[in-house]
C-alpha cells in the first residue's frame, strides 16, 4: 500500500461510563482508498467507538480528524456531513416503505414541492450502476432478505454523499455466497477511492479483505497490522485479541456418570425466510457432564437454546432422560428440573421493574420455595433471594429493591443463583458469568463445579473462551447453525478454539 | 425502601389533585364565581349523610368497573368495552332474576353468576378475535360496545323482554323482593347502602389475592412487565391472553348489578351506558392497585356526588367532570415522569449504599 | 401505475353498481339507490370520512388517536359557539381550532412525556365531554334559544349546491328502473344534489392528504415517523416536530368533523358525536390506514345509517340484508379460488343464512341496521387483520436517543 493520505485519524480515546471504561486511549489511523478493519472480542469497546466516530456518542477525552481536519460531532447529521456513512449492524430500515423511500429519506430530490421520483430512482440506479449494488427501487423493503437490506443500507450511505463508510459486524447476518457478494462491493467502492471502516471478529473475513487491520483489545488498540506487508495468521491475530489476563478456571477431574440427561437428534431452526440458522445439531450430554460450545456470536447459539426451552419452535427430537419434550411447553420442560441462563438477560430473564424477590420467582413460579400449589408463597420467596444474596454475593441493600437498580453484574449473579436453585438436572447457559468481576466470576464457577460433582448436566455457552476451555468436559464448535469441528478442553488453547470457530482452521 | 416507594406512588396523584383543583379555581374565578364558596360547598354537601351514602353507592359501581379495567391493564391488554360487557350481563342478570323464585341468597347467587358469564362471554369474542385473528382489542372492544347497545335496544323495544316499567320507560319486568339488595340504611336514615358495597369488598379482596398471592397472578403480572420474560418463564401468552379477558369481562359483568340490585329492580333504556369509561379513568388513578382504585373510586364518586348541588350556587355540575379529566391526564403524564427518576434514583441510591458497605468492609 | 389504479378504481365501482342494482332490482326498492338517499348517505358519511382522515394523520406519525371522539366533541361545541355568534363559518374555524387543542393536549402528553398513547386519548375524550358539558350550561342556558345541552342555533349556513340541470334528468332516469343504468343515474344525481361546500371540502382534504403523505418529501418524513423512528432519527428527520405537527393536524381534522356535525344539525348538542371519533378510527383501520380504502368506510356507514333513518316503509334493512348477503357471496367465491377455503365457505354460509333470512321474514327491525357497520368491521378485521399493513411504529412511544 502506497504512502496515501489520511482519512480518518483518532487520537487518545476516551470514554468512560458508570463503572465501566468503554474506551481508553484508541488511537488509529485509517488511510484513504483503503478497507481498515477493527477486530476484537464482544466488549472490547469496537462499538463504542464507532458510536464516537458516528457522532451518537461523545468521547470524554480525544480527538477526531477528518482528511486531516479535527471535528466535533455532536450528532450523526454532523459525521454525515463530514462524509461519514454507517452502515449499522441491526439495520436501520422501514419495512412499509419501498427501497427508493427508504434510500431518499431524509434528502429527497423535489421539483416544486413533489418527490422526484423519476430524478430519485436515476440517481439512485446510476449509484447502484456504478458500484454494482443491483436493487429495485420500487419493491417493498420487507419483501426483501438480509444481503437486498445490507445493500440498501450501503446504497442510502453512498446516496448521501459519505467516502468513508463505517460497516458494524456487516457479515454477521449474511450466508457465505452474501459476504463474497459484500466484499466484491467492498472492494468496487474502495478502486473508486471510497474509505472503508470493518468492524468484525470473523478472522478469517478480515483478513481476506482488509488493507490493514486493528485489533482492539478491553477497550484499548493493542496494534495494527498490515496483511499485505507482514505474514498474518488468523492465529496471530486471535492471539492478538485474547490476550491472557483473564484467571482460567482449572478443569477438576471427571464426575461423568452413565446416565444420559438430554440427547438432541438433528435439531434444526428455521428462521423467517428459510435461512437455517441452526442446521441438524445432535449432541448427548451425560449427568456430571460439561458440553462446551464454541462459536462466534450469532451463529446459531442463542437459537439452539431457545429450541431446548421451548421458546423457539424447531424440527427434530429432544431427549429429556427418557421423556421426549420436543413438543412440550416451556413451563414443563422447567418443571422437570430444566435451569436456563439466557443470553439476553434484560429481556429474557429478568422483570426490571419488580423486586429482587419477585425475580427469584421468575421462571420458578410453581415450585417450592415459590408457590405452594395454586398460592404464591412470598415468604419463602424472600427467605431463599436471601439464601441467594449472601450465596452469590448479590451487591445490593435489600431485597426489596428493583431489578432495575442493579448493576449488570449483579443481575447476573442473582439469574445464575436462581437457576442454580431447586437442585436442577440440567443447565442451560449462556454465557453465565458476563458482566461480573473477577472475583464472583470464580465463585460462579465453584457453583457450577459443584452441581457438578453432584451430577448436574450442564450445556454451556461462553464468548470467554478461557471459562470455556477451564469448565467444559468436551467442547463442539458451532459455525453457521452446524457443528464443524470438537476440541478437547484439556489440550486445546483458547487461540487455537478462536481460530476454530472463525473457521479459519483445525481445533487439536 | 418500602415507605419511599408508597411515599412515590403518592406524589403523582398529589400532583393530579394539585394541578386540577388550581386549574378548577382558575376555572371558577374566570366565571365570576368564588372559589371558597364553591369548595366549601361541595364539601358541605359532599360531607353530609345523605351525599355520603350516594357517594358510596356511586364508588361501588365504579370500583367494580375499575377493577375489570384494571384486570386488563396488569397485562397491556386494554378492555375498552367494560361498556358493552355490563350492559348486557345487567340486562341478563335483569333478566334471569326477574323469573327467579328461589331464597335470597341463592337468587342473588344465581344473578351474580348470570351477569358474569355473561359479561366473560362478550369479552370472550374480543379475546378470540385477539388470539385467533390478531385484531386488537381495543377496536373490537369499541365495536362489541356499539353492538352491545344495538342488541339491548331490540330486545327491550322489541320483544317480550321489555316491558312498560314507566311512563314511556321501556325495561326488564321488575325483580321480585326476594331477589334485590337494597342494603341498609346505616348512615343516612332515608337512603340505603347499597348491600352491594359489600361484595364488590370481597371483589377487590379477591382480586388483590389472585394477583399477589396466586402464581395466575404471578404469570398474568410477569406478563405484563416484560412479555418475553415471561414467556421464557413459562407462561404461555395466548392463554394467558384469553384469561385474562374473560376474567376482566366477568367482573365488568358485575359492574351494573348494585344499582340494578339496590335501585332500579328493572334493566330499562335508561340505565347508565357509560360507567366502563369511568373505569378506566379510575384504574390509572388508583394504579391497578385495589386499595388505590378503592380511593379513586371514592374520591371521584365525591366529585359526582358534592357537584350536585352546584347548581344552587349558580355553576354547572360538569365542572366535577373536567376535574376528572384534567386528574386523570395530569396524574399519567406525572406517573410516568416519576416512573424514569424512580429508576433513576433507585439506581443512584443502590450504588451509594454499596459504596457505604465497601468502605466499612 | 396510475393507469393501473384508475381500472381497479374503475372495476370496483362498477362492481359495486352492479351488486346495488341486482338488489334494487329483486328488492323493487327504489330508495336503494335514490339521489336522496345517496345525499343524505354523503352528509353522514363526512364527518366520520374526516375522523378516520385524522386517525391517518395521527397513525401514520406512529400516534394511536383513541382521543378523535374527544376532539371531535370539542369541534362540535366550537362550531355551536361559535357558530351561534358569528355565523357558519365563524363556526367552522372554531371547531378546527377547538380540535387543534386536543391534539395538542395528546401530542404533549404522548409525544413528549411518552404516556401511553390509549391511556392519553382516553383521558382527553374524558376531559373534552366534561369540558364541553360545562360550558354548554354556562353559555347556552340563558342563551336565546339555546339550552342546557344544546346550542342556538347556527347563524347562517354553508353553502349547499343542487345543479338542477343535472339531478332533475338523472332523478328522473333513476325513477325509470333500468337494470344498472338508473342505479348508476341516482348515484351520479346525488353528488348533485344539496351538495354541501364541507362535503366538497371533506372530498379535497382526502385528496390533499393523498397527495401530501405519499407524494412529497413531508408526507415521507411524516411517515418515516410511524415506520422507524429511529432509522428517520438516523437519517436527521426531526422525528418529534412531524409527530406534533401531525397530531395537530389531526385534531384539526376531527374539529372540522365535529363542526360538519353541529352544522349539518345547525346547533351543537350534547352527544350529538355519538361515538363517529370511533367510528371513524374503525373505518381507518378498515381502509388500511390509506385514504381511498378510509372514506369508502366511512360511505359504508353513512349509507346504512341513511337508510335506516330514511326507512318508512320498513323495507330498507331488508334490501341492506339482501346486499349484504349479495356481497358476501361474491366475496366468498372470490376466496374461493385463492387458498383461503374455510374463510370462504364461512362467507357463503353467513350469505346462505342471511338470504334466508332475507326470503322468511317480511320486515326486519331498524336494531339491525344499528349494529350491520360494527359487525361488518369486526368481520373485516377478523378475515383481513392479516393483509393490513399499520405503520410499524405505530403506538410505541419514541424518545429521541433512547433505543426501542
Amino acid at each position: 500500500m502506497s504512502e496515501s493520505s489520511v482519512a480518518v485519524e483518532l487520537q487518545g480515546i476516551w470514554k468512560r461510563f458508570p463503572g465501566v471504561i468503554a474506551n481508553s486511549n484508541i488511537n488509529l489511523k485509517v488511510a484513504s482508498g483503503t478497507v481498515h478493519a477493527i477486530v476484537g472480542e464482544n466488549g472490547a469497546g469496537k462499538s463504542t467507538l464507532m458510536k464516537i466516530l458516528y457522532g451518537m456518542q461523545k468521547a470524554d477525552e480525544g480527538t477526531i480528524s477528518i482528511n486531516g481536519s479535527a471535528l466535533v460531532f455532536n450528532s450523526p447529521s454532523d459525521a454525515i456531513g463530514a462524509g461519514i456513512g454507517m452502515v449499522h449492524q441491526h439495520f436501520m430500515l422501514a419495512d412499509n416503505f419501498t427501497v427508493l423511500e427508504n434510500i431518499i429519506l431524509g434528502s429527497e430530490p423535489k421539483s416544486g414541492g413533489k418527490l422526484d421520483f423519476v430524478k430519485a430512482r436515476k440517481l439512485i440506479s446510476d449509484i447502484a450502476a456504478e458500484n454494482g449494488l443491483a436493487v429495485n427501487p420500487d419493491v417493498l423493503v420487507s419483501e426483501l432478505g438480509v444481503g437486498d437490506r445490507q445493500r440498501i443500507e450501503i446504497l442510502k450511505v453512498l446516496y448521501r454523499g459519505a467516502h468513508i463508510l463505517i460497516l458494524d459486524e456487516p457479515t454477521a447476518v449474511l450466508v457465505p455466497h452474501e459476504v463474497e457478494e459484500l466484499f466484491s462491493t467492498l472492494r468496487d467502492l474502495k478502486k473508486q477511492g471510497f474509505t472503508v471502516i470493518f468492524i468484525s471478529h470473523k478472522l478469517d473475513e478480515v483478513l481476506s479483505i482488509a488493507d490493514e487491520i486493528t485489533v482492539i483489545r478491553q477497550g484499548t488498540t493493542v496494534g495494527t497490522v498490515n496483511p499485505h506487508v507482514e505474514k498474518v495468521s488468523a492465529r496471530d491475530l486471535a492471539e492478538m485479541m485474547v490476550g491472557n489476563e483473564l484467571p482460567t478456571p482449572a478443569s477438576v477431574g471427571n464426575t461423568i456418570q452413565d446416565q444420559v440427561v438430554l440427547t438432541v437428534e438433528n435439531l434444526s431452526v428455521i428462521a423467517t425466510g428459510g435461512k437455517a440458522i441452526v442446521d441438524g445439531v445432535s449432541f448427548k450430554i451425560r449427568a456430571g457432564e460439561i458440553l462446551g460450545i464454541a462459536g462466534v456470536e450469532g451463529n446459531g447459539q442463542a437459537e439452539i437454546l431457545n429450541a431446548l426451552m421451548g421458546i423457539e419452535s424447531a424440527t427434530g427430537k429432544v431427549m429429556f432422560q427418557d421423556e421426549d419434550i420436543s413438543k412440550k411447553s416451556t413451563r414443563h420442560r422447567r418443571d422437570l428440573g430444566i435451569g436456563f441462563i439466557p443470553e439476553d438477560r434484560q429481556r429474557q430473564a429478568l422483570l426490571l421493574e419488580a423486586p429482587l424477590w419477585e425475580n427469584r420467582m421468575l421462571g420458578h413460579q410453581t415450585k417450592a420455595p415459590n408457590a405452594k400449589g395454586f398460592w404464591l408463597n412470598p415468604r419463602g420467596a424472600k427467605a431463599d433471594t436471601k439464601r441467594i444474596v449472601a450465596e452469590y454475593d448479590v451487591r445490593t441493600p435489600s431485597i426489596d429493591v428493583n431489578a432495575s437498580a442493579l448493576s449488570g453484574g449483579n443481575q447476573q449473579k442473582l439469574i445464575v443463583g436462581r437457576e442454580m436453585s431447586n437442585d436442577p438436572k440440567l443447565l442451560i447457559a449462556a454465557h453465565p458469568t458476563r458482566g461480573v468481576d473477577v472475583g464472583a466470576q470464580a465463585a460462579i464457577w465453584d457453583h457450577i463445579r459443584n452441581a457438578r460433582q453432584a451430577g448436574l448436566a450442564v450445556l454451556l455457552i461462553s464468548a470467554d473462551l478461557d471459562e470455556l476451555i477451564g469448565l467444559s468436559d468436551s467442547i463442539k464448535v458451532l459455525l453457521r447453525g452446524k457443528f464443524v469441528a470438537d476440541a478437547d478442553p484439556a489440550t486445546v488453547t483458547p487461540q487455537e478454539l478462536g481460530t476454530a470457530m472463525t473457521g479459519a482452521g483445525r481445533a487439536a | 425502601m418500602n415507605l419511599r416507594r408508597l411515599a412515590t406512588s403518592l406524589i403523582a396523584p398529589a400532583i393530579g389533585l394539585g394541578v386540577s383543583l388550581a386549574a378548577t379555581a382558575i376555572i371558577l374565578i374566570s366565571i365570576g364565581a368564588s372559589v371558597t364558596v364553591i369548595f366549601s360547598s361541595m364539601w358541605n354537601y359532599g360531607t353530609s349523610p345523605r351525599a355520603m351514602t350516594l357517594m358510596l353507592n356511586l364508588a361501588t359501581v365504579y370500583f367494580l368497573s375499575a377493577l375489570a379495567v384494571s384486570i386488563g391493564f396488569k397485562m397491556n391488554l386494554f378492555n375498552i368495552g367494560v361498556n358493552g360487557q355490563y350492559i348486557l350481563g345487567s340486562l341478563a342478570a335483569a333478566v334471569v332474576a326477574s323469573n327467579l323464585q328461589l331464597p335470597k341468597a341463592a337468587s342473588i347467587t344465581v344473578t351474580i353468576l348470570t351477569a358474569m358469564l355473561v359479561g366473560a362471554a362478550w369479552a370472550g369474542i374480543a379475546a378470540w378475535l385477539k388470539v385467533a385473528r390478531g385484531v386488537s382489542e381495543v377496536i373490537s372492544t369499541i365495536m362489541l360496545n356499539f353492538i352491545a347497545i344495538g342488541i339491548i335496544s331490540y330486545l327491550i323495544v322489541r320483544t317480550s323482554i321489555g316491558t312498560e316499567t314507566g311512563v314511556n320507560i321501556r325495561g326488564t319486568k321488575l325483580i321480585p323482593e326476594s331477589g334485590m339488595l337494597r342494603g341498609n340504611a346505616f348512615i343516612d336514615p332515608e337512603t340505603k347502602v347499597y348491600g352491594f358495597l359489600f361484595i364488590s369488598i370481597f371483589v377487590g379482596v379477591g382480586y388483590w389475592f389472585l394477583l399477589n398471592r396466586t402464581r395466575f397472578g404471578f404469570d398474568l403480572r410477569a406478563t405484563g412487565k416484560s412479555a418475553s420474560a415471561a414467556r421464557t418463564s413459562g407462561v404461555q401468552s395466548t392463554r394467558m391472553i384469553v384469561t385474562t379477558m374473560l376474567l376482566s369481562g366477568a367482573v365488568a359483568g358485575l359492574v351494573g348489578l348494585p344499582y340494578l340490585l339496590g335501585q332500579t329492580g328493572s334493566y330499562n333504556l335508561q340505565f347508565p351506558t357509560e360507567w366502563g369509561f369511568i373505569g378506566i379513568a379510575i384504574a390509572l388513578l388508583g394504579r391497578n392497585n385495589p386499595l388505590g382504585i378503592a380511593f379513586g373510586a371514592i374520591f371521584v364518586a365525591f366529585l359526582d356526588v358534592s357537584s350536585g348541588q352546584l347548581v344552587l350556587e349558580g355553576v354547572p355540575r360538569e365542572i366535577s367532570t373536567i376535574m376528572q379529566g384534567l386528574i386523570v391526564i395530569v396524574v399519567v403524564i406525572s406517573y410516568e415522569v416519576v416512573r424514569r427518576n424512580q429508576v433513576k434514583s433507585e439506581q443512584r441510591s443502590v450504588a451509594r449504599a454499596l459504596a457505604k458497605q465497601e468502605v466499612s468492609a | 401505475m396510475t393507469y393501473l389504479k384508475s381500472r381497479r378504481f374503475i372495476g370496483s365501482a362498477f362492481t359495486a353498481i352492479t351488486m346495488l342494482s341486482i338488489t334494487r332490482t329483486i328488492t323493487g326498492n327504489g330508495d336503494l339507490t335514490s339521489t336522496v338517499t345517496i345525499a343524505q348517505a354523503l352528509v353522514f358519511a363526512s364527518p366520520i370520512a374526516l375522523a378516520g382522515l385524522a386517525g391517518i394523520w395521527a397513525e401514520r406519525a406512529g400516534v394511536i388517536n383513541i382521543g378523535l371522539e374527544g376532539m371531535m366533541i370539542l369541534g362540535t361545541f366550537g362550531a355551536g359557539w361559535a357558530g351561534w355568534q358569528w355565523g357558519a363559518w365563524a363556526g367552522v374555524l372554531a371547531g378546527i381550532i377547538f380540535g387543534a387543542i386536543g391534539g395538542f393536549l395528546l401530542a404533549v402528553a404522548a409525544v413528549t412525556f411518552g404516556v401511553d398513547q390509549i391511556i392519553a386519548g382516553t383521558a382527553i375524550n374524558l376531559l373534552a365531554l366534561g369540558t364541553t358539558k360545562f360550558l354548554a350550561i354556562l353559555l347556552f342556558t340563558n342563551a336565546p334559544g339555546g339550552g342546557q345541552a344544546q346550542s342556538p342555533p347556527i347563524k347562517g349556513e354553508i353553502p349547499v349546491f343542487t345543479l338542477d340541470s343535472i339531478a332533475v334528468p338523472l332523478t328522473a332516469l333513476h325513477e325509470k328502473e333500468i337494470f344498472f343504468i338508473s342505479d348508476l343515474a341516482g348515484l351520479v344525481a346525488g353528488l348533485f344534489y344539496n351538495m354541501s361546500l364541507l362535503t366538497i371540502i371533506t372530498l379535497l382534504l382526502f385528496v390533499m392528504t393523498s397527495y401530501l403523505l405519499w407524494k412529497t418529501a413531508f408526507g415521507l418524513r411524516l411517515r418515516s415517523a410511524g415506520e422507524n423512528p429511529w432509522a428517520a432519527d438516523s437519517l436527521g428527520v426531526k422525528v418529534v416536530q412531524y409527530k406534533y405537527a401531525a397530531v395537530v393536524f389531526s385534531g384539526m381534522l376531527a374539529g372540522l368533523g365535529g363542526a360538519y356535525l353541529s352544522i349539518a344539525s345547525t346547533i351543537y348538542r350534547n352527544g350529538n358525536t355519538a361515538g363517529r371519533g370511533y367510528i371513524g378510527l374503525a373505518t381507518m383501520i378498515f381502509g388500511d390506514w390509506r385514504p381511498g380504502g378510509t372514506a369508502a368506510g366511512a360511505v359504508m356507514f353513512g349509507y346504512i345509517d341513511t337508510l335506516r333513518l330514511i326507512d318508512t316503509g320498513n323495507q330498507n334493512v331488508k334490501g341492506l340484508i339482501l346486499l349484504g348477503s349479495i356481497i358476501l357471496f361474491a366475496i366468498g367465491a372470490w376466496m374461493l379460488r385463492s387458498s383461503r377455503r374455510n374463510t370462504a365457505i364461512g362467507f357463503l354460509l353467513l350469505g346462505s343464512v342471511m338470504v334466508g333470512a332475507y326470503f322468511s321474514a317480511t320486515s326486519f327491525p331498524p336494531e339491525v341496521a344499528q349494529v350491520a357497520p360494527y359487525i361488518t368491521t369486526l368481520l373485516v378485521l377478523a378475515t383481513a387483520s392479516q393483509n393490513l399493513r399499520p405503520p410499524a411504529a405505530d403506538g410505541v412511544p419514541y424518545r429521541k436517543g433512547e433505543d426501542h
